[in-house]
């Protein structure tokens, strides 16, 4: 009597996977392309950013840090990143940074555009934001299940099981800020006659620059969040490093794997989060 | 010059206008709808024009319908019914490129709370309507500059709006609305959110650029002072129903109701009459070569103690005088210009109510009003001044 009767059976997952084999098999075209474009993207990324000299990069977030926080916080930072290039993590790092660059990219040119039509179309808002919702209640890997279904294995179903998981808080927050525009100043800015895409560009978004700001910023945590996740695909760097030390329980090698990327998060956070804090305009 | 001609406006804010417009049309009252259909009546059936070059106000307590209907006249509300001509065009006819249109050219708009766009500088504020128009970037910097200067806030171009005050916000507002040349300029409540120090200022400000510029200004207000201050002609809205339309004087000499007439309880009388409201005309004068006998007879004939003796030529004032004055240059067989007394007071037909009183004190004759050309027009007896008054 306890046992849920069998006859009611649901296979939902039969469904999925005739609907994920319809798409791969029927549209294959389409997600070659796809691959084609993250991977080509993603490799260009990566060869930028292993072409610059270390200490150039150490510069360069010294000198952002400094800008942006003050000099003891651009010393904070350069101190981390000497750290994790003694620890020898300096490859990984980069590689790490080339996926998640990649995937916040790609996460900003969907999700901002996004979020733009959802503050303009309730309609469309009504159907996002549920949607919205249920992604970001799932956990993490389970964003590997269609990746690995679409992609396979390698960096690409990496990047795009990281974007998806990064997506949600910069449409959230971008729609989120778009409203939130004082109305009379948008009301100011219609009385002048201004065509719809003026109207966004020279008051919505500069207006609504510091909240989306704050939707980047948690869109790239989101994506460091992803790091070690996408290694279990195949995604290389730092995340792969915490992947075999936990396989081979070497604590030495997580700790510094580990450590690693945790002050790389701390970097990203802090000027991202100051970059945000640049686009504020008091009243 | 008729400029704006509205024709029986209205505006419903709910789910199904249409619905309680057909309430509203079997005559229906505002309060009725509201509890049946849930709409909110913002004006019914409004119908007036404004002509060119004048400030036309529109006064009412709160909820009255006052913005619902300024925010009809450059379409940021729309409509439920009725008609809004401008230059005899009907802009509800407009299709979204006309709309356009008209408001970058023909009307702008100055806001209650400024409406000032923070992420810019003073001048790219005032900047930003020519920036629609895709005009290029000198030539609007050099207008937008001119305006600035025009409005009084020269030095403070490159600065953020934020660090300006609340009286040199609304300058600014000022400034972007003036800047894009449109005939049209619609303010809501512009000056309720300064002290009234600064809105004084504000007054006169916009009193010099109007004597300038003459656009055609529709001006909301719920203050009663500033109404009659600055309106040519004033409307009074109650409920969204237009209760009264005229000058301030006729306002002020003929409230249509109650409402109005507690309305204007409160407003200053004496800085919105002026001397040729409240004079007696053509009242009682006395050419210098009349005999002082017949003299006399004309000033006992009439209900006045002091007669004004004139140049029957140019008609200018030459001195005053009463009965006794008068007797003495009978029993002496004197001239009535050697009897008159000259140390008498004058005042333009235009001075305000304000400046008579003032000048009225320091006299025991009535005051002498003249027009432009120097020429009596008519007299002001104490007794007159002080019913204006209340
Ligand atoms: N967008 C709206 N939706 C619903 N009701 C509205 C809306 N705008 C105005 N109203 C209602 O219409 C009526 C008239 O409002 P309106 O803002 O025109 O008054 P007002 O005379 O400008 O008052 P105030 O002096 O307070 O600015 C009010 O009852 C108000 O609640
Ligand atoms: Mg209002």
């Amino acid at each position: 009597m306890n046992e849920f009767p069998e006859i009611f059976e649901l296979n939902a997952g039969d469904y999925v996977e005739t609907f994920v084999k319809w798409l791969t098999t029927d549209h294959m075209a389409v997600f070659d392309s796809i691959r084609d474009g993250i991977l080509a993207f993603l490799l260009r990324m990566q060869s930028i950013i292993s072409f610059i000299p270390w200490f150039v990069i150490i510069g360069i977030v010294f000198i952002a840090g400094w800008r942006l926080k003050g000099v003891r916080s651009g010393l904070f930072y350069t101190l981390m990143l000497l750290t994790i290039g003694l620890l020898g993590y300096w490859n990984d790092t980069l590689l790490t940074i080339s996926i998640v660059l990649t995937a916040v990219i790609i996460s900003l040119v969907i999700g901002i555009p996004f979020g733009i039509l959802s503050a303009n179309y309730k309609r469309m808002d009504n159907i996002v934001r549920p949607v919205l919702d249920a992604m970001q209640t799932m956990p993490s890997f389970v964003y590997l299940i269609p990746a690995i279904m679409l992609f396979g294995l390698g960096m690409v179903p990496a990047v795009f099981a990281t974007t998806i998981y990064a997506l949600p808080p910069v449409i959230r927050l971008t729609t989120l800020a778009i409203n939130s525009v004082s109305k009379e100043m948008i009301e100011a800015a219609e009385s002048f006659g201004p065509t719809p895409w003026q109207a966004l560009l020279k008051v919505e978004l500069p207006q609504a620059m510091p909240t989306i700001m704050a939707g980047v910023n948690q869109t790239t945590m989101m994506a460091m969040a992803m790091v070690v996740v996408s290694s279990m695909i195949g995604a290389k760097g730092l995340g792969y490093s915490v992947l075999i030390a936990i396989n081979r329980t070497d604590i030495a090698m997580g700790f510094d794997a580990g450590i690693s990327i945790v002050f790389l998060a701390i970097i990203i956070d802090r000027l991202t989060q100051s970059i945000g804090d640049k686009f504020r305009h008091d009243e | 010059m008729e400029k704006i001609r509205v024709e029986n406006l209205t505006k419903i804010f709910g789910k199904h206008p249409q619905k309680a417009l057909e309430e509203l049309e079997k005559g229906k009252k505002r309060d009725e709808i509201l509890k049946e259909t849930h709409h909110t009546v913002g004006i019914g059936n409004v119908s007036f024009s404004v002509h060119e070059g004048e400030t036309f106000v529109i006064m009412g307590l709160s909820g009255s319908g006052k913005s619902t209907l300024i925010r009809c006249l450059n379409l940021l509300n729309k409509p439920t019914a009725g008609k809004i001509f401008v230059d005899d065009e009907n802009i509800l006819d407009y299709d979204k490129k006309a709309l356009r249109q008209f408001r970058q050219t023909k009307i702008a708009m100055v806001f209650q709370h400024f409406g000032l766009f923070s992420h810019r500088s003073v001048l790219e504020n005032v900047e930003f309507g020519l920036e629609i128009k895709k005009m290029d970037k000198e030539e609007r910097v050099t207008k937008s500059l001119e305006m600035l200067k025009a409005v009084g806030l020269e030095g403070w171009e490159y600065h953020k709006v934020s660090a300006l005050s609340g009286g040199m916000k609304q300058r600014v507002g000022l400034a972007r609305a003036l800047a894009n040349e449109p005939e049209i300029i619609l303010m809501d409540e512009p000056f309720s959110a300064l002290d009234p120090l600064i809105r004084r200022d504000m007054h006169t400000e916009l009193l010099d650029l109007q004597a300038k510029l003459k656009k055609t200004i529709i001006f909301i207000t719920h203050d009663v002072n500033e109404a009659f201050k600055l309106g040519d002609r004033i409307a009074v809205l109650k409920d969204g129903e237009m209760v009264q339309i005229g000058t301030p004087e006729e306002i002020l000499d003929n409230p249509a109701d109650e409402y109005i007439t507690n309305f204007i309880e409160d407003i200053d009388r004496s800085r919105v009459l002026r001397a040729e409201n409240i004079m007696r005309k053509r009242s009682l004068k006395i050419g210098k070569n009349t005999a002082a006998k017949i003299a006399l007879e004309i000033l006992n004939d009439s209900d006045y103690e002091h007669g004004f003796i004139t140049d029957r030529h140019d008609n200018r004032i030459l001195g005053v005088v009463d009965a006794d004055d008068l007797l003495l240059a009978i029993k002496g067989k004197l001239p009535i210009a050697e009897v008159m007394h000259t140390d008498f007071v004058s005042v333009s037909e235009d001075a305000y109510v304000k400046e008579v009183l003032e000048i009225a004190a320091a006299t025991k004759y009535p005051v002498a009003v003249v027009n432009g050309e120097g020429e009596y027009v008519g007299r002001i007896q104490r007794a007159a001044l002080l019913k204006a008054l209340v």
